[in-house]
């Protein structure tokens, strides 16, 4: 640790509200909180499964409870709110080039959100066929 | 002057919020809403089904993917949000922090490796 101190300004615990780029930073931020709880559930629920058939449907039936629903769905709002923002950011990430020309940033959001189609739509076939 | 460790770090975020924008809606919508709500029935769900899929090993990186990642997006960001709120905390909390996505990503890797082998 160093033993300079330096200067520190005194926010309150509410600075974000304040300021609707820092709400919303703060909430894209915030999407960390669930997305980990449910990364969390996941390898629960992979440690359930190498237990043997009762302990994954004991998991199974456990995430069917209101709590775990509210949570799910109140997840996936969140996370999708983290996508969106993670997509309008994108073009600023990715300098992608076609011969002389920058690709436009509305190709590559329009892209991102064309593989979260796809990949949606194959997780989805994925588990029913 | 000593290499920071930071790219590493803002490389497995940048991996993680790929995998957390473009996987895990559908990972939440199936595994926490449309089988737990029976819109899925059970049986494309059940214990068989899975266990064959975690002991392939194209389901397994695909499990330990949609597991693993994100954690690094989210341990980076909230150890970064600490210092948000006037916490600035020094480098046993970095650890913490990034030790428990660690942490997530090798147990993930335990076990999808000892139902491989």
């Amino acid at each position: 640790m160093s033993k300079r101190k330096p200067y520190e300004r005194k926010m309150g615990a509410t600075w974000w509200l304040k300021n609707t780029f820092h709400t919303k930073y703060i909430i894209r931020e915030g999407s960390s909180l669930v997305i980990a709880i449910y990364s969390f559930v996941l390898l629960f629920g992979l440690f359930r499964l190498s237990q043997g058939a009762e302990a994954f449907n004991g998991w199974v039936e456990a995430m069917s409870q209101p709590g775990w629903i509210v949570f799910h769905l109140l997840s996936l709002a969140w996370t999708l709110y983290h996508s969106i923002t993670w997509f309008s950011l994108a073009p600023k990430a990715a300098n992608i080039w076609l011969g002389q020309k920058r690709v436009p940033d509305s190709w590559i959001v329009s892209g991102m959100y064309g593989a979260l189609a796809v990949i949606s739509l194959a997780g989805l076939i994925l588990v029913l066929i | 002057m000593k290499r920071s460790n930071e790219p590493v770090f803002w490389g497995m975020f940048g991996a993680g919020g790929m995998v957390a924008a473009l996987f895990t809606p559908i990972a939440i919508l199936i595994t926490g809403l449309l089988v737990p709500m029976g819109i899925i029935p059970g049986e494309q769900f059940s214990y068989e089904r899975l266990l064959a899929f975690s002991q392939h090993w194209l389901g397994a990186a695909v499990i330990w993917i949609v597991i693993s990642l994100p954690l690094w997006l989210c341990m980076h960001r909230l150890y970064h949000t600490l210092h948000d709120f006037g916490i600035h905390a020094g480098n046993l909390v970095k650890a913490l922090f990034y030790g428990v996505a660690f942490a997530g990503s090798i147990a993930c890797a335990t076990l999808l490796l000892l139902g491989l082998v």
